[in-house]
């Protein structure tokens, strides 16, 4: 409750220093378009709008799906298989040395100018994050816990299902959270490189025809379904890994007067 | 119940023991006998190497030389190492999901009533106490039902009256059972020991005490156990 006030109050101060800077500055409706403009266009084009927002979506909901699965196996099998960890990892590390962008024409040339493109953009950015977190996570599991583990008989395989995987998901849910911010730009990335639908395409389309208010308008809604995303994915994340309390000062200082 | 070594006079059986940690001896040459159905409980000051050897007698310990013969153990760690996902009675059952038995959940829940936890079986970690934690511990040990049970400052971290309580909690429960203590407190050796060794020097050397005439847990009002613990303090403080 709280929360939402405060950020419709965020909201609102930043909707008034954009209306300030086009008052102030006279910019044209072409260059800077106020609120109001934008707001109208985004009722005008809503059908348009909607229907290329459904594309994007979807090439960021798949590319999340896909990436953290990946990125998850490639977690498992780096920290398990040791000749994997050896031979794979720099390769791993090495490929993050290519940057998005430049692969996009290629994956478009390839893949073709509808989604698949777009997924696999999107799977390259957010494999990466997941999959180094997840590793992370599974290769500092408490050395007590497997004492423990060895002392009661367990083999390697039950280790990593019952102590290595569960211990590791905090920190695999940092790499997702990761992910799910960085996965639409894989996605737009994708889109202005070569599509035929989605934000990305719109806003380029709109942009060479001067149509700055409607490429605003995609604009705010990428925004929000990014930010929609991203707390549902916070919020499920939460929800999944309970016993990761948070330790911020402010929630610590609560407690005492809770208990 | 306990008592599965009770055929033989002694349970573990260590000959020649040695570890070395960057070049330097922990021990060399060390023997320790435990005897069946005893408690055998191993004072010295920090760094000794008590773990290490402790460690050595569970098999974790792949560096070490010597002639080790014991049977599989139940061990017990320092911390309670409780996985902070599973609740109490999932922590409790940990040792046969992690061989991939059947957890016995039935037993589970009796011996956690049996240490006053009847309510708390489904309850995570996180909102126990540290006695509480300490006790899910102490049931998880139970469960592995071994006849030997090695144990680390088990009750180090806890407050001295929740010490009082989980010490005879553990004598109670714990009674036919082979049993190695490492500990730091004078008193909790001398109240829970039939054998106590003094673990001092490098290499180490074990050196074996006189004790109280009284069978453990003894009383900590006894005049005897209390003037043993003011020799031992004296001793190991000098």
């Amino acid at each position: 409750m709280k929360a939402a006030l405060r950020m419709a109050i965020v909201a609102a101060g930043l909707l008034i220093v954009w209306q300030a800077v086009v008052s102030a500055t006279g910019a044209q409706p072409f260059i800077l378009p106020g609120p109001a403009a934008v707001a109208a266009a985004l009722v005008r084009h809503f059908e348009l709008l909607l229907s290329h927002a459904g594309t994007t979506l979807a090439e960021i909901l798949l590319g999340l799906c896909l990436g953290a699965t990946l990125g998850a196996f490639s977690a498992l099998v780096i920290a398990h298989v040791r000749p994997a960890r050896l031979w794979l990892l720099p390769v791993l590390v090495a490929s993050q040395a290519v940057p998005v962008f430049a692969i996009a024409p290629v994956l478009v040339l390839w893949l073709g100018y509808g989604m698949a493109s777009k997924v696999a953009m999107a799977v390259l950015i957010i494999f990466f994050p997941v999959t180094a977190a997840f590793y992370d996570g599974l290769s500092r599991t408490d050395p007590g816990w497997l004492d423990l583990a060895r002392s009661m008989g367990a083999s390697r395989w039950r280790q990593l299902l019952h102590l290595r995987i569960p211990a590791a998901l905090p920190a695999c849910s940092s790499g997702l959270r990761v992910a799910t911010a960085v996965a639409p730009i894989g996605a737009v990335v994708g889109e202005w490189v070569g599509a035929s639908a989605g934000l990305g395409y719109l806003m380029l389309h709109a942009n060479a025809r001067m149509q700055v208010d409607l490429m605003f308008a995609a604009l705010l809604v990428l925004a929000a379904m990014a930010l929609i995303l991203y707390f549902t994915v916070d919020r499920l994340l939460r929800f999944a890994v309970p016993w990761q309390a948070d330790t911020l000062w402010q929630e610590q200082e609560k407690e005492p007067a809770q208990s | 119940m306990g008592g599965a070594a009770s055929d033989v006079e002694f349970a573990v059986d260590i000959r020649g023991a040695a570890l070395s940690y960057g070049g330097v001896p922990l021990f060399d040459g060390l023997d320790i006998r435990l005897e069946a159905g005893l408690w055998t409980c191993l004072l010295g000051p920090s760094g000794v190497g008590k773990t290490s050897l402790l460690r050595l007698i569970a098999g974790l310990d792949g560096a070490a030389a010597g002639r080790v013969r014991a049977g599989p153990v139940a061990y017990m760690g320092q911390n309670d190492l409780l996985l902070p996902w599973a609740s109490a009675l999932d922590n409790a059952v940990l040792g046969a999901r992690l061989r991939g038995e059947r957890s016995d959940i039935e037993r589970a829940r009796r011996l956690l009533a049996e240490v006053g936890l009847e309510a708390s079986s489904e309850t995570r970690p996180a909102t126990l106490s540290g006695g509480e934690r300490q006790r899910v511990a102490l049931v998880r040990t139970l469960m592995e039902d071994r006849a030997v049970v090695l144990m680390d400052e088990p009750f180090g971290s806890l407050d001295a009256i929740t010490r009082h309580a989980m010490q005879d909690l553990a004598a109670r429960l714990l009674a036919g059972r082979t049993v190695l203590l490492v500990t730091h407190d004078p008193l909790e050796a001398l109240r829970l020991g039939d054998r106590v060794h003094i673990m001092t020097g490098r290499p180490a050397v074990l050196e074996s005490l006189p004790l109280p005439d009284l069978a453990p847990p003894r009383d900590v009002r006894d005049p005897a156990v209390l003037a043993a613990q003011g020799d031992l303090l004296a001793r190991l403080a000098a």
